[in-house]
C-alpha cells in the first residue's frame, strides 16, 4: 500500500472532511505526492494503488502548533526520529517545535540542524519556532531575519515567559518585518513563584504551593495590550484560564490580530487529577479548575481558540518517578490528541468538523503554514482514521520515548489508521 | 485488632473508626509509659529507621522513644549526612535502607506527598512524620487523644487554630480529622496564610482573632515559620504578635475553661505569650508526652496489620 512519490494511490469510499471544503463521503487521488482529485467514483486506472477507506475518515494531517522534539540536547528524552515518529502515529503530519533545546535553537546553525535531522530521520514535516531572545534570556532579541531565511516559522521563547514589558514590545514590533507570530507563555513569574500546581482546594488539601490563574490572566492582559499597541501577530500558547479565553475573546472582536491553542489535557481533567501527587498531572499551566475547563471547551466551540496543540513535553520516567515539587512539568500529547479531542465530540460540545478544523486548517492558518487542507495541488498529508475503533492508551506502546501521560488505560474512541506526508505513508497501525 | 493498611500517610486518609482505634489503643501505651520499667517487647526484633530530611529534635526523639518501648531497634538517619546530597534520589535512598530490612521508615519530608512515593515501592511501613505543607498525622493523633482526655468528646468542641494555615501540615491534619469526628473547626490568620478554598474542607475563616476566640473550647496555635517567610506575608513580627499573639486578655474571651494548645517548639512573645504558655489552660507538655503512646500505638497497629 506504500507509494513512492512517483506512484499514484487512490483512497476511496472514506468520509472525506476537509472543514468548510468537503464532508461527504468520495474519493481521493494521489499522485506525484500531491491531492491530484477529490470526487465521487474517481476512476481506478491499472497504474493506480486502491486503498478502500469504506467506514473511514479521511482528512487533512494534523498541525501541531507546539511540540517538545528535545533534540538537540535532550535526546535520551525524545529524538527528532522517535518524536516525528510518534506525531506520525497521531496523525499529525506537520509539527512547530519548540526551541528550549540545548543550546536554545536562537540561530540558523541550530534552526538548520533540526532541518537537517528532520529531513534525514524524520516521518513528518518539522518547522522550528525560534527563540524570541537569545538564550531565551529574556534581555536581547534574537536574529528573526536570519532565523525566517533558515526555516523558523514563529519565535517563542517557550517556557520561560518574557517578563519585561520593553522586551516583548520590541519583538512584537520587529517580528512584524518578517511576519512572524510572537508566541508566548503567559505566566507572571512572581506570581506563580514555586507553584507547582493551580492555586484551589487541591492544591490546598495537599499542602502544594499553587499557581494562581491571575499569574497567566495578568500576562494574557499584557500581550493583548502589546499586541494591540504594535500590530503584530500574537499567538497565545496553552490558554487555560476563563479568564484568558475571556480577554482573548474580547481582544478578537476589537480586530486585535491575536490566535490562542489549548490542550487536550486542559480541556479533558481538572486539577483533581492532581490527587495522589500524580507527578503525570503535573504540567504547566497547571490543571485548573471545572470552571476554567469549561471556559476552554465553550472558547473552542466559539472560535475564540483556534488550534488544539498538543504541547508534546516527553520526559524520562525516573524524571517523573519523583517528590512531586522536584518532578517536571510536562505530559506527552501526540498519540492521544485525536481520541481525547473527540471525546468532545462524544460529550455533544464540537462537531467532527470543528475537532478536525482545530487541528487543521485553525493551526495552519495562525502560523501561516501552507498546510491542514486537502485542496486539490496541495500536498498530500492525509490521516485517515476509524472513527468507531476504541482503544486502550498504553503508554509503554507509545513511539514516543516519553510515557509521561495522565491518560494511562483510557478508552478512547477514534484511531489513526494510516498517515501520510507528501503521499507517503509514515504510519499503518 | 489492627489498621488494615500498610502504611499510615494521613488523617486524611482515615476512617473514624480507625482514628478511635488508633486512640484507644494509645491508652494502653500510655499506660506503659507510666511505668518504672518503661518497656513491652512487642517490636522485638523489628527495625525501625527514622529517615529524617529535615531538622526535628521533638518529632524523632518521640517516634525513637516510642519504638525502643515497644522493643525495636531504631536507626536515625539524617538527610545532612548522608548520601543525599551526592545526589541520591528519595527513593533509591529508601530502596537502600529497605534493603537492610528495615521494616519501619519514619519520614520527614519537606516535600508534600514525598511518604507516598515510599509507601508505593516499599514493602516497609512507611509512617508520615510530616511532608512540607501537607499532612502530620501523629501530630494531629496526639492532639485528639490529649483533647479526649480533657474533653471526652469531639461531637459539638469549638475548636479555633491560630496562624499561618496555608503552610501548617500540622493544621491540615487537625482540620481533616476534627471535621469527620463532628467538632466546630475555625481558622484564623491573615488572609496571607490563609489557602483559598479552605471553608470547602468545611472551616469557618476568621481574619479577627478576637471574634474567632469568642465561645471556643479550644485554641491551637500554630507556631509562626518565621524561617520560612520569603515575600513576607505579614510586615513584621511585632505586628503580627499584637494582632495574633494569645494573650491572657484575648484568652479571657474564650470559654472559661478553654485549652490552649502547640505543636512546639513554641516562639514565647511571638504567637503566644509567656503568661498564656505556662498557664493552667495549657496542655502544651501533656501533647508530648501523649506523643510517644500514640507513635506507639500506631508502630503496633501497622505492625499487626502486615
Amino acid at each position: 500500500m506504500s507509494t513512492t512519490a512517483a506512484q499514484s494511490l487512490l483512497i476511496r469510499h472514506g468520509l472525506v472532511i476537509d472543514p468548510g471544503r468537503i464532508n461527504e463521503q468520495a474519493d481521493l487521488l494521489i499522485r506525484d505526492g500531491k491531492i491530484a482529485a477529490v470526487g465521487k467514483d474517481l476512476p481506478a486506472t491499472q497504474r493506480v494503488d486502491v486503498l478502500d477507506a469504506t467506514g473511514l475518515w479521511v482528512l487533512p494531517g494534523f498541525v501541531d502548533l507546539h511540540v517538545h522534539l528535545r533534540e538537540p540536547g535532550f535526546e535520551y528524552q525524545e529524538t527528532i526520529q522517535t518524536g516525528t515518529a510518534a506525531a506520525a502515529a497521531g496523525g499529525f503530519t506537520s509539527i512547530c517545535c519548540m526551541p528550549n533545546t540545548l543550546p536554545v535553537n536562537d540561530s540558523k546553525s541550530i534552526t538548520e540542524f533540526i532541518l537537517d535531522r528532520a529531513k534525514s530521520e524524520g516521518l513528518v514535516r518539522v518547522y522550528p519556532i525560534g527563540a524570541i531572545t537569545k538564550r531565551s534570556e529574556g534581555k536581547e532579541l534574537s536574529e528573526y531575519a536570519e532565523l525566517k531565511d533558515a526555516g523558523c516559522v514563529a519565535v517563542s521563547d517557550d517556557g520561560k515567559p518574557v517578563m519585561h514589558g520593553m522586551v516583548m514590545r520590541r519583538a512584537l514590533e520587529y517580528a512584524r518585518t518578517f511576519d512572524l507570530p510572537v508566541v508566548d507563555h503567559c505566566e507572571c513569574l512572581h506570581l506563580s513563584e514555586g507553584g507547582v500546581a493551580h492555586e484551589g482546594l487541591v492544591a490546598t488539601e495537599l499542602g502544594l504551593h499553587g499557581m494562581p490563574s491571575a499569574a497567566e490572566d495578568v500576562m494574557v492582559a499584557r500581550n493583548l495590550e502589546l499586541a494591540e499597541l504594535t500590530g503584530s501577530k500574537l499567538h497565545l500558547a496553552h490558554l487555560s484560564t476563563a479568564g484568558s479565553t475571556r480577554m482573548v475573546r474580547e481582544a478578537k472582536t476589537r480586530g486585535v490580530s491575536v490566535t490562542a491553542e489549548a490542550c487536550p489535557h486542559h480541556f479533558m481533567l481538572t486539577e483533581e487529577a492532581v490527587r495522589e501527587f500524580n507527578t503525570n498531572a503535573k504540567m504547566n499551566p497547571p490543571l485548573r479548575a471545572r470552571r476554567d475547563v469549561e471556559a476552554i471547551r465553550a472558547a473552542l466551540k466559539d472560535g475564540t481558540i483556534d488550534a488544539i496543540a498538543t504541547d508534546h513535553a516527553p520526559h524520562a520516567v525516573y524524571e517523573k518517578q519523583r517528590e512531586f515539587e522536584f518532578a517536571p512539568f510536562g505530559i506527552v500529547g501526540l498519540e492521544t490528541a485525536l481520541g481525547l479531542s473527540l471525546s468532545l465530540v462524544e460529550e455533544g460540545i464540537l462537531t467532527v468538523e470543528e475537532v478536525i478544523r482545530l487541528l487543521t486548517s485553525g493551526p495552519a492558518k495562525a502560523f501561516g503554514l501552507p498546510r491542514g487542507t486537502l485542496a486539490v495541488g496541495s500536498d498530500a498529508d492525509i490521516a485517515v482514521v476509524d472513527p468507531v475503533a476504541q482503544w486502550v492508551v498504553d503508554p509503554e506502546q507509545f513511539k514516543s520515548k516519553g510515557r509521561n501521560t495522565p491518560f494511562g488505560g483510557w478508552k478512547l474512541k477514534g484511531r489513526v489508521v494510516k498517515t501520510f506526508v507528501g503521499g507517503k505513508m509514515v504510519y499503518q497501525v | 485488632m489492627s489498621l488494615k493498611r500498610k502504611d499510615l500517610l494521613g488523617m486524611a486518609d482515615l476512617s473514624v473508626e480507625e482514628i478511635q482505634l488508633i486512640l484507644q489503643t494509645a491508652d494502653s501505651f500510655k499506660e506503659v509509659s507510666g511505668r518504672d520499667i518503661k518497656k513491652v517487647p512487642t517490636l522485638r526484633g523489628k527495625t525501625v529507621v527514622n529517615l529524617f530530611f529535615e531538622p526535628s529534635t521533638r518529632t524523632r526523639t518521640s517516634f525513637e522513644l516510642a519504638a525502643k518501648r515497644l522493643s525495636a531497634d531504631v536507626i536515625n538517619f539524617a538527610a545532612s549526612t548522608s548520601s543525599v546530597v551526592k545526589g541520591e534520589t528519595l527513593l533509591d535512598t529508601a530502596s537502600n535502607i529497605e534493603a537492610m530490612q528495615a521494616d519501619f521508615i519514619v519520614l520527614r519530608h519537606p516535600s508534600p506527598g514525598a511518604p507516598g512515593i515510599l509507601a508505593r515501592s516499599l514493602r516497609a511501613s512507611v509512617v508520615n512524620a510530616g511532608d512540607g505543607s501537607h499532612e502530620h498525622p501523629t501530630q494531629a493523633l496526639l492532639d485528639l487523644f490529649t483533647l479526649r482526655e480533657k474533653k471526652r468528646e469531639f461531637k459539638g468542641l469549638c475548636l479555633v487554630i491560630v496562624g499561618d494555615i496555608a503552610h501548617s501540615r500540622v493544621a491540615r491534619s487537625n482540620i481533616s480529622a476534627l471535621v469527620k469526628l463532628g467538632a466546630e473547626v475555625r481558622v484564623a490568620g491573615p488572609p496571607t496564610m490563609m489557602p483559598r478554598h479552605i471553608e470547602e474542607l468545611g472551616v469557618r475563616v476568621f481574619f479577627n482573632l478576637d471574634e474567632a476566640l469568642k465561645g471556643a473550647d479550644v485554641i491551637m496555635m500554630l507556631r509562626l515559620q518565621i524561617e520560612r517567610q520569603g515575600i513576607a506575608l505579614f510586615p513584621s513580627i511585632r505586628e503580627y504578635s499584637r494582632i495574633y499573639g494569645l494573650t491572657p486578655e484575648r484568652l479571657r474571651l474564650a470559654e472559661r475553661d478553654v485549652l490552649v494548645m502547640h505543636p512546639g517548639p513554641i516562639n514565647r512573645g511571638v504567637e503566644i505569650s509567656p503568661e498564656v504558655a505556662d498557664s493552667g489552660a495549657s496542655v502544651i507538655l501533656d501533647q508530648v508526652t501523649n506523643g510517644v503512646a500514640i507513635r506507639m500505638a500506631v508502630l503496633y497497629l501497622l505492625s499487626a496489620g502486615r
